[in-house]
């Protein structure tokens, strides 16, 4: 099953077997190993050539020289400043709030469903349904039920909840509510994993030592699913920090919700401006591994990793 | 009783969330019989024309780059299941050098945006002069996947009792033996657990292969090219077979699952 991947990033590391030293791992472990490094390795050096590369001398458009070239960095810095911005604060943001809707869901499934396995199961085929379609269509039939004229938009325009010119699509809330809505089920299964795992007699002795309910989710149920919340955050967080769907302008955004991505593609497909997309891609990346390991350490969830 | 409201709350609440993840679904399964023209957007009545006669919009364009999709699927799936079961039994079982090295390497592609990962290879083509066609992408999807079936299979040989091998060593099977009679059936789960998660990866993956396409169109990125101009009723049929089809693999192999456990909880 799809979430099999998602519940193994929680599982602790059992060592059953005393470990052999054998030359057969050697065999198992270099086809795959350097298919990695030949596609997934040195895709990455030759992204951060390309990031110092100069514009050749009277070269056509998209012709450049390997070089060093540094102020590629200060150039894309100083020009897509407020859509680097904006992909990490609309990453935050729908990483909250996918949070916020997904723990009690999952705690639902995960501990009060347990009476019920037909109900359980059932309801995890729901979280992962999702998956089963496509992304883009998923995320365009979200534009039209927000378009200016569906049914959604005029009824909040009837009662007044929205001005009569105002749009729902191409903001910064749609964009938002996008990356929320897609990356709910990434931050469901995590949690229900380690929710599933979560000895209800902790938070019974909670109670029976007088601590009120409240008390007993934050200082019992929070803390134990600590490796759930981190998987779940990490699995939003990072995809949406580099989603150009849900911000693109045939989709739920326009021309003030770009995110990275988007510019990254601009750049590299379009423009052919490919130093500046490698630039671009180099800071996303190194921005996003900073605040990873500084999130991974601080929450003491190394061994997830 | 001042408990019932808080009861009902938390049940209610995940109904309510699970009807929302539902909406885009449904909304593309009722649109697929919607007797649309060009660009499916406003409701212009109920038809079965398009699931009849999916293939013929615009020259079967949607067929063939949904066609071109499971192909890519079909191929990087394979191949990205051999390598990662490799990697997954040679990490469990085996001591070597590097090893906790090797986990983060070979965790560091799932920890990096996808965006970088298809500007990334497309630089490297760029500059070694390969022209993208299919085989591209089925570079790019591959890579990816490798990943995803580490952690699935790793998880699956983790929880193999290791005595069940030695007992066939015990009665004189030879390595190969071992492997294909005990540890390949029970590691079968795990493997296809895998390669569905891996084809589900691939046939979805929008943002890679736009970098790595060339002329080349796959079913989301027909999607994407058509979204400015409208997408064929045709596109929501395909989606909805797809999602469909999914949903009773998922429900057959969960039922047959709880039917094992069940067989297996009576014999004990």
């Amino acid at each position: 099953m799809a979430f099999a991947a998602f519940s193994s990033t929680t599982a602790p590391s059992t060592d059953p077997v005393a470990r052999r030293r054998s030359p057969v791992a050697l065999f198992l472990l270099l086809p795959g190993i350097l298919y990695l490094v030949l596609f997934f390795l040195t895709p990455l050096v030759s992204l951060l050539l390309t990031s110092f590369q100069a514009p050749r001398e009277f070269g056509d458009i998209g012709q450049y020289d390997y070089a060093f070239r540094w102020q590629n960095y200060v150039e894309v810095v100083t020009t897509y400043w407020p859509h680097i911005v904006r992909s990490f604060s609309y990453a935050l943001a729908a990483t909250f709030f996918a949070l916020l809707i997904s723990y009690p869901l999952a705690y639902f499934i995960g501990v009060k469903a347990r009476k019920w396995p037909l109900l359980q199961s059932l309801m995890l085929v729901l979280v992962i349904a999702p998956f089963f379609i496509s992304f883009l269509l998923r995320t365009l039939a979200w534009k039209q039920l927000f378009a200016d004229e569906s049914f959604v938009v005029q009824s909040l325009k009837a009662l007044s909840l929205l001005g009569p010119e105002a749009h729902v699509t191409g903001t910064a809330f749609s964009v938002i509510f996008g990356l929320t809505y897609n990356f709910i089920p990434f931050m469901t299964l995590p949690l229900y994993t380690t929710l599933e795992r979560l000895d209800v007699r902790y938070l019974e002795a909670g109670s029976d030592l007088y601590a009120s309910p409240f008390q007993v989710f934050q200082k019992v149920t929070i803390p134990l699913s600590m490796p759930g919340i981190v998987a779940g955050t990490l699995l939003t967080f990072i995809p949406a920090a580099g989603d150009y769907i849900n911000a693109g302008r045939d989709f739920l955004g326009g021309t003030g919700t770009q995110m990275m991505g988007n510019v990254i593609e601009a750049n590299f497909l379009v423009l052919q401006n490919y130093p500046s997309a490698a630039a671009l891609s180099i800071i996303l990346m190194t921005v996003i591994l900073v605040i990873v390991s500084i999130y991974v350490k601080r929450s003491g969830t190394e061994e997830l990793l | 009783m001042k408990l019932s409201l808080g009861k009902w709350l938390l049940p209610v609440y995940s109904s309510l969330a699970l009807l929302f993840l539902m909406i885009p679904i449904g909304y593309t399964f009722i649109y697929s019989f919607n007797d649309s023209l060009k660009s499916n957007i406003t409701w212009r009545g109920f038809t079965f024309d398009k699931w009849l006669n999916v293939c013929n919009v615009q020259n079967g364009a949607v067929c063939q780059a949904f066609g071109n999709s499971l192909i890519i699927g079909a191929i990087a799936t394979v191949v990205a299941t051999t390598l990662g079961t490799m990697i997954a039994i040679a990490i469990v079982r085996y001591r070597f050098k590097f090893r906790s090295q090797t986990s983060l390497f070979l965790f560091l592609p799932m920890a990096t945006p996808e965006v970088v990962l298809g500007a990334g290879l497309a630089a490297q083509f760029l500059s070694l002069g390969v022209p993208k066609d299919m085989l591209t992408i089925i570079l790019a999807h591959t890579m990816f996947c490798i990943s995803f079936v580490v952690v699935t299979v790793k998880a699956r040989v983790a929880s193999l009792d290791p005595a069940l091998e030695e007992a066939g060593r015990d009665l004189y099977g030879s390595a190969w033996q071992v492997f294909a009679r005990i540890t390949f059936p029970l590691l079968l789960p795990g493997i296809l657990a895998a390669a569905l998660l891996s084809f589900a990866l691939s046939f979805d993956d929008f943002i890679i292969t736009n970098f790595n396409s060339g002329a080349v169109t796959t079913f989301p990125k027909y999607i994407y090219i058509s979204a400015a101009r409208g997408i064929p009723a045709e596109a929501n049929v395909l989606a909805s077979a797809v999602f469909i089809l999914a949903l009773v693999v998922v429900v057959t192999v969960q039922v047959s699952g709880a039917a094992r456990a069940r067989r297996l909880a009576k014999m004990s």
